[in-house]
């Protein structure tokens, strides 16, 4: 199969590849897909108390199509506020990185990696100010 | 010597013709040129003995007399030939066939196709080193089974099954045994009376020979009869109509003769490279693992796993290599590999197989320059593994519920 330019591109240079410490109250940390699929995307926020992603990072196991699209969410959310980042759709990055139909779910991927990671800070935060449980999410990395 | 890139080792999925065969072929397209079935002149006469030739030089390399060759477009069309053929003449016998879920989709969709005209079919679940038990085979066989397909060597595995133990038993029980010999012969010795095959398939792309050409062995003695699929001028017996490929098939002649000959000094060196593939990639790289057994397999064939890198993301890495995935994330349905699963890898572990296939033209020298390709890119690969981080961290990847998506 042919890949796009975009694609290579990203698939050479993936920006943003890492971790933020997962404990960090100002890190969201979304990880979505499964081994058996295979696709795993993990995608790390950092935002501040006024509510903007500082920065992104990501680790994603899967085809060229998944990391490509992961990078690409980094890039995007970086300065952007909550709730800009959650308006981010999955057919905006089909189209910028020329997805074929077959690889459409990376781009879904991506989209529900970063609204599982928004989610994930806002438990924390929500966490922070009644009970000190830890949510789901965080316990499971 | 430079090397060219890019490399290619996917020589299960089709080989190059050798020059010599390729020299062998030319005069067959413009000088000789008849028609092998013309009898009124000398243009089909020549014609028809170079074919004759062939036959005996395909047939030598499965121990069979070239009278027992039956010419087909390749395996695909043996397949479907000797499995619909024997299973519609056998039909007021029985309605039973046994094949195996690691077969190829020639075979497998064949069977398919004669379930729904009232066949039953048995697919055989296979050992964990991906070999057919043959006492699966026995326990399977009832007085209704007529026609047993089990391949002689895997396409993606490399595994070679224990044929002439199937064999002994399929005949023990007068059923005719069907054998898709494509990946094997050529390769390991292989012998159509020892096998006790009545049906053998086997294509000239695989040995290096041209595509579109094989060849269906119908054993004589006793003699096997089957249904013909195609209808016309009656050609190979009446068994398959169709003006044969004489350039096509005086190649795969020649092929079959080169492979005869140098199996012996090929199989040894293709071995060793396969050897110092395996040996060079997991001396270097932590966490994977061969599929299949690595006892009873081609030469040629490497099919590994390496944990926490998805295979398609591998072979965009490898792009100066031509090898294949079990990953079947191309496909709309993100299934992998049915061979894998079938063999018991676990779908997380199919996705991260690479499928190796050396060949005769394969170098040491092509081979190191692939463990150095291969070892950096699983390396950077799984830098950007959230699997490999999660490894590392010493968190067990079964505990956690994924979101199957």
């Amino acid at each position: 199969m042919a890949y796009s330019e975009k694609v290579i591109e990203h698939y050479e240079n993936p920006r943003n590849v890492g971790s933020f410490d997962k404990d960090d109250p100002s890190v969201g940390t979304g990880l979505v897909g499964a081994p058996a699929c295979g696709d795993v995307m993990k995608l790390q926020l950092k935002i501040s108390d006024e509510g903007i992603i500082e920065d992104a990072k990501f680790k994603t196991f899967g085809c060229g199509s998944a990391i490509a699209s992961s990078s690409l969410a980094t890039e995007w959310v970086k300065g952007m506020t909550i709730d800009q980042a959650m308006e981010i759709k999955n057919t905006q990055i089909v189209e910028e990185l020329n997805l074929p139909p077959v690889k459409i779910h990376c781009s879904v991927l991506a989209e529900d990696a970063i609204k599982s990671a928004i989610a994930d800070y806002k438990a924390k935060r929500a966490a922070k100010h009644s009970s000190p449980a830890k949510p789901d999410q965080t316990t499971a990395l | 010597m430079s090397l060219k890139l890019p490399i290619y080792m996917d020589n299960h999925a089709t080989t190059p013709v050798d020059p010599r065969v390729v020299e062998a072929m030319l005069p067959y397209f413009t000088e000789i040129f008849g028609n092998a079935a013309s009898r009124s002149h000398s243009h089909g006469w020549t014609a028809e003995k170079a074919v004759d030739t062939a036959r005996e030089q395909v047939a030598a390399l499965m121990g069979a007399s070239g009278k027992e060759i039956v010419w087909t477009s390749g395996a695909t069309e043996s397949d479907n030939l000797a499995i619909k053929g024997a299973a519609e003449f056998n039909r007021d016998r029985g309605n039973h066939i046994i094949t195996a879920q690691t077969e190829h989709k020639a075979v497998l969709d064949t069977c398919k196709r004669l379930e729904k005209d009232g066949y039953e079919v048995t697919y055989l679940p296979v050992e964990k080193d991906g070999r057919v038990n043959p006492e699966t085979v026995r326990a399977a066989m009832t007085d209704k089974t007529t026609v047993v397909s089990i391949m002689l060597a895997n396409n993606e595995i490399g595994t070679v099954n224990p044929i002439a133990e199937i064999g002994a038993i399929v005949k023990e029980r007068g059923a005719i045994f069907h054998v898709d010999a494509v990946q094997g012969v050529g390769k390991i010795p292989f012998d159509v009376n020892t096998a006790k095959a009545d049906l053998v398939s086997v294509s000239a792309h695989k040995m290096y020979g041209p595509k579109g050409v094989g060849a269906l062995y119908v054993r004589r003695k006793p003699r096997v009869r089957i249904t013909a699929q195609i209808d016309g001028g009656g050609h190979e017996r009446g068994m398959r109509s169709g003006t044969l490929n004489v350039p096509g098939i005086v190649g795969f002649g020649k092929a079959a003769e080169l492979c005869a000959a140098e199996m012996e000094t090929e199989g040894a060196r293709l071995l060793a490279l396969r050897e110092r593939l395996r040996t060079g990639i997991q001396s270097q790289v932590t966490d994977t693992y061969v599929n299949g057994s690595m006892e009873h397999r081609l030469p040629g064939n490497l099919n590994i796993s390496f944990a926490y890198v998805e295979g398609e993301a591998m072979l965009m890495g490898l792009k100066d290599v031509a090898v294949s995935s079990g990953s079947a994330c191309t496909s709309a349905s993100l299934e992998p590999s049915y061979v894998l699963r079938a063999v018991g890898v676990e779908e997380e572990m199919a996705h991260t197989s690479i499928r190796f296939g050396l060949g005769r033209f394969n170098t040491e020298e092509e081979v190191d320059y692939v463990i150095k390709l291969v070892v950096g890119k699983v390396n950077k690969l799984r830098e950007l593994s959230p699997l490999y981080e999660m490894a590392q961290q010493g968190i067990d990847l079964k505990s956690i519920t994924w979101a199957a998506h």
